[in-house]
Parts: C-alpha cells; structure tokens; sequence
C-alpha cells in the first residue's frame, strides 16, 4: 500500500498548468472528452526521462512556467517546448533527469519556442483516478487538483513506493524536437465534405491558416482565406474527436482540440491524422497550420512509425545512461 | 432516412455510419438499435461506440483493425440486424421539475411567443414522452425531443454566461437538463433536483441515448424533499411509475 508523499509545493502555478496524462478513454457517449496532454510524444519522453510509465500523469505547462518548492528529495525531468529551468536559481537542463532536494526551488520560465512543456515526476503525479485518468478537464471540474489548474500553495503529491533512479538520463541531440512557428499537419478529408464547393477544399490544403487568440485545450480559431461551403449544408450535430476541422459559416476552420466537448454541428471539412496531433499541441497564437491531403493507408503507417520512433528513443536514451 | 447507410472516414481511427441528415426520433431510434448490435458484438480493434442525432461514430484502433476490414465486419452486422432487430426497450425516467418562478425564469417569455398561459406550457412540456437522442455538449447533458411544435422557441439571441446545475431548457423542437452550472443559449423554464452526472458512477450519467424521459411538475416543497433524498442515493427516477 502506497501512502501520499508530498513532493512540491506551489508558489507560483504559471499561466496555465494542469496535471495530464494521456487521457480518459472511453467516455464519449456520456459526453466526456478525452483531454490528456496536448503534446502526447512529449509528454511519453518526459516520462521516459525519470523511468516512468510512458502514460504516468505530468504537470502540462502553458506558455510560462510554474515555480515550484520541494517537499521530498525527487527526480524530475522537462520535456516539450523550450523553457529555461532553474533550481534554486542554477540553471539547470531540460530534457534530462535532474535531482531535487528537499527545500530546493524549481523554477520555470517562459516557453521561448513551442507552446507547452512537460514536468515529469519519477513514479508519477498523484492524483485521483477520475474514469480511468488522472488528467484534469476544466470544464467539467473533472480529475487533476479538484478539476482546476495550479493555483499558488497547492501541494502537488506523488507515490511513495518508488525507488529513485540510480543514474541519469538524457536525450541526444539529434533526438530533441524542434518547435518552429508553423505546424504541418496531414489531413483526411471529411466526413462532410459535399457541405464544400472543390474551392473550397482547395483553399483549405493550399493556404496557411494563423492560429488566433481563441486557441486553448479546447480548440483553435484559425484565420485566413474563407473556404467556401456549397450550396446544402449539414448542420445536424454529431461526434468531434479532437484534430475534427470545423467550418461554421464564416469559412474561418476551427481546430477541436483533447478537452472539446463531445458533439459539434458545423460541418467538418477533415480531420488531423493522430500521429501529427502532437505538434499541433505545439502551436500557439499568431503561428501557422499548414494542412495536407493524405490517405488512410498513409495516416496508419505513420501511426506504427510513431509509436516505433517513441519505442527507438527509449531504447537509445537506455543505452545512454550515465551514473549521477 | 437515407435507403442505404452511409459509412464515411472521420480521421483515422473513426468510422462514422450515417442513417440520415435530419434530427427525427425515427433515425435516432435506428442509430440505438445499431449502436447496440454493434457494441454488443465486441468487435476487435473497436475501441469505442458513440450513437449521436443520425449517425454511430465507431473509433477503432488501426494497430489492431484495418480500416477495410472494419467497413466490411460493421456492414454485415448491418444486415444482419436489418433482419432482426428486437424492439429495443426503452428504460425510462420520470424527471420531477420546477416550472416558473426563480427555477425558469423564461417561461413567462415562451408563453407569451406562443400565446399560451404559463400552466399550457407546463402541460404541453410534462403531458410528452421524450427520446434521448444523445448525449453531448456537456458531461451528461442529454438532448431530448421531439418537443411540440406549439412550444418550440428558438434560443436566446446572445447567450447566458451562467445556466445553473439542473435547469430544464428547451431550444426549437428539442428539450435538455444541463448536468451542472455552465454557458447556454436555450430558454430555461424549470429545474429538477436530480443530479445527472457522477464520475464516480458506473456509468457516469445518469440518462443514456435512447433511454425515454417524462417530467412531472412538482411544487418547490417536493423539489427540496427529492432534491435530499438524492444526496442521500436513495432516489431512482427509472422506478417512479
């Protein structure tokens, strides 16, 4: 039997920070979305930094970052969107395990490039089991710290049947992730596409769209060329999963993202295959999204390379390890 | 009502079979039916099946099932059901509401767009039996209908930031319970005292799509006494006939 440990306190949350894992499944028809992280590749290498589960809860970072006093010797590491980290004002590296003394001061900062990093704790953040996940769904006050993001003076708890690391790991080089400004997703094309006129859906694959300020865990107002709807189109609601592109009748797209909610009535023109989800994650306002036709045969091979390419990692980073 | 289902793509880990493009308790009643066939025939590689107004999402998971294959196992059982599917039976509920006053504030507004006096409203909304078409929007929020013409109203024209837990709207020809306090743009013209969702119940909300639902006027003395007995759990709407 576990007991609670208490690993840090909060003395600044950041902008917005929320415990996540990768997700609540199997809910839909109850109305509940699957959340979970934003950027699920880098929330499984954050995880893979300190020897966890690849699928253990993270604190997801928004933009700027938290800080953060320990309460307990721990092993973290950061993943994700660059962002400078310090303990007790050293800088110190992500994308590597780092130690954590009781007192010590973890403090984030803001993300230079990316929209969203990942703290991972060794053996996990510890919050209830809410349907089978522990990430946090704002709207609905659903898993993570009472359903919420960080506020100052919370307690974030891990498990203290796990043992420490006995060396240290980092991510080569060549294997970080680059964040730019644009993200180039490929899509598969409907399930309404006879709601659009063939320019339409040209404008949509050959022009960049900019992410505007309406973009959070729910979904992205984008703005750019008007994509032209035809002459009968549907409206009558039906399931969104996250990554459905939906053109109200401004013609502006609207991304949903892992926290919409389950049923949307504008026509969706396509969908974001899963494995380029993650980058999508990435994006923040004022950056571009570039969407590209594919075929489903195209989207499945790249979701058994993403899952190998995770696999590769972790097996190069094992091959790595060096004794603190 | 479409002759044929359509099954169309949605990304890559979702199939959608389409029955129609019109919200009618005659397509939605088809959409249940199949949803059943198809979760109860626990196909794998299928993940998860969600009924909503015309269509079934089925999401699978392309590791385990191709695409192809999914399309074809999902039709037959199309046709099979098409040969024999039992008279699905409903469960239902008896929803106690709170018309007027402080509880719905906007039925005063749908009588008058209707010419109606408030007690009409209340008996044309309770005298029906509602169809769980889906649920969405919210966690357990059910969209119910078909709701008489005579008290169809169009929703708000700019919408309320705060609808609180329990509120019976209604928005054209359908009606809906909103699960907890959040944004809505439907008229609101009662409140229940049943809770509609809990994460930790098994399931988690306590309409399902397909399931009928009445509401039944009660006083506020009623609603108070309803609403502890379901603090306590000792409240079932599915046992109040």
């Amino acid at each position: 039997m576990s007991i609670d440990m208490k690993l840090f306190r909060v003395i600044k949350p950041g902008f917005f920070t929320t415990v996540q894992d990768l997700g609540r499944h199997g809910f839909l028809k109850h109305g509940v979305p699957i959340s979970g992280a934003m950027d699920d590749f880098s929330l499984q290498l954050a995880n893979m930094l300190v020897g966890n589960n690849l699928g253990d809860a993270c604190l997801e970072i928004t933009m700027l970052g938290p800080e953060l006093e320990a309460l307990h010797d721990v092993q973290i590491a950061v993943a994700g969107g660059d962002i400078s980290v310090q303990i007790n004002e050293q800088d110190a590296q992500m994308w590597q395990t780092l130690r954590v003394k009781t007192g010590d001061v973890v403090s984030l900062g803001k993300i230079r490039a990316g929209c969203r990093s990942y703290l991972s704790v060794r053996g996990g953040v510890n919050v209830p089991m809410v349907l089978g996940s522990r990430s946090t769904y704002v709207r609905c006050e659903m898993g993570g710290i009472q359903g919420r993001q960080l506020k100052a003076g919370d307690e974030i708890e891990g498990f203290d049947i796990v043992q420490p690391l006995g060396f240290r790991l980092s991510m080569p080089r060549d294997l970080v992730p680059d964040f730019g400004v644009e993200a180039n997703v490929r899509v598969i094309l409907g399930p309404q596409l006879d709601s659009f006129t063939e320019k339409g859906v040209e404008t949509f694959l050959s022009n960049p769209y900019m992410v505007t300020i309406e973009a959070d865990r729910m979904g992205y107002r984008l703005e750019g060329p008007t994509i032209e709807r035809g002459e009968l189109v549907d409206t009558v609601s039906e399931a969104i999963l996250p990554g459905a592109v939906q053109v109200p009748a401004s013609g502006k797209p609207i991304i949903t993202m892992r926290d919409a909610q389950t049923t949307g009535g504008y026509p969706k023109i396509a969908a974001v295959i899963s494995s380029d989800m993650h980058g999508l994650g990435q994006v923040k306002p004022n950056n571009w999204v570039r969407f590209r036709g594919t075929t489903l045969s195209e989207a499945h091979s790249a979701l058994v390379e993403y899952d190998d390419k995770i696999r590769v990692i972790k097996s190069e980073l094992l091959q790595q390890r060096t004794i603190f | 009502m479409y002759p044929a289902a359509r099954y169309v793509s949605f990304g890559d880990q979702a199939l959608i079979v389409e029955f129609g493009n019109t919200i009618s308790p005659e397509v939605n009643r088809k959409v249940h039916a199949f949803h059943d066939v198809v979760s109860n025939s626990k196909l794998s590689g299928v993940c998860e099946c969600f009924p909503t107004y015309r269509s079934l999402l089925i999401t699978y998971d392309s590791t385990k099932i191709s695409y192809e294959k999914l399309v074809s196992k999902v039709k037959r059982l199309e046709k099979m059901s098409k040969a024999g599917i039992a008279e699905r039976k409903a469960r239902k509920a008896i929803v106690p509401v709170v018309y007027g006053g402080d509880f719905g504030p906007d039925i005063t507004h749908v009588a008058q767009c209707h010419n109606l006096k408030e007690s009409d409203v209340i008996r044309i909304h309770s005298e029906r039996e509602y169809l769980v078409y889906m649920i969405g929007f919210i966690a357990g929020f059910p969209y119910l209908g078909e709701l008489a013409d005579e008290i169809a109203t169009p929703r708000l024209e700019s919408p309320r930031v705060r609808v609180p837990e329990g509120s019976v709207g209604i928005a054209e020809r359908q009606t809906g319970i909103y699960p907890r306090e959040a944004p809505g743009g439907w008229h609101i013209i009662g409140r229940t005292p049943l809770r509609l969702f809990d994460p930790s119940w098994q399931p988690p909300a306590l309409l399902q799509s397909g399931d009928t639902v009445k509401f039944r006027p009660v006083s506020i003395e009623e609603f108070w006494q309803i609403h502890a007995a379901v603090s306590r759990g000792s409240y079932d709407p599915f046992t109040q006939e």
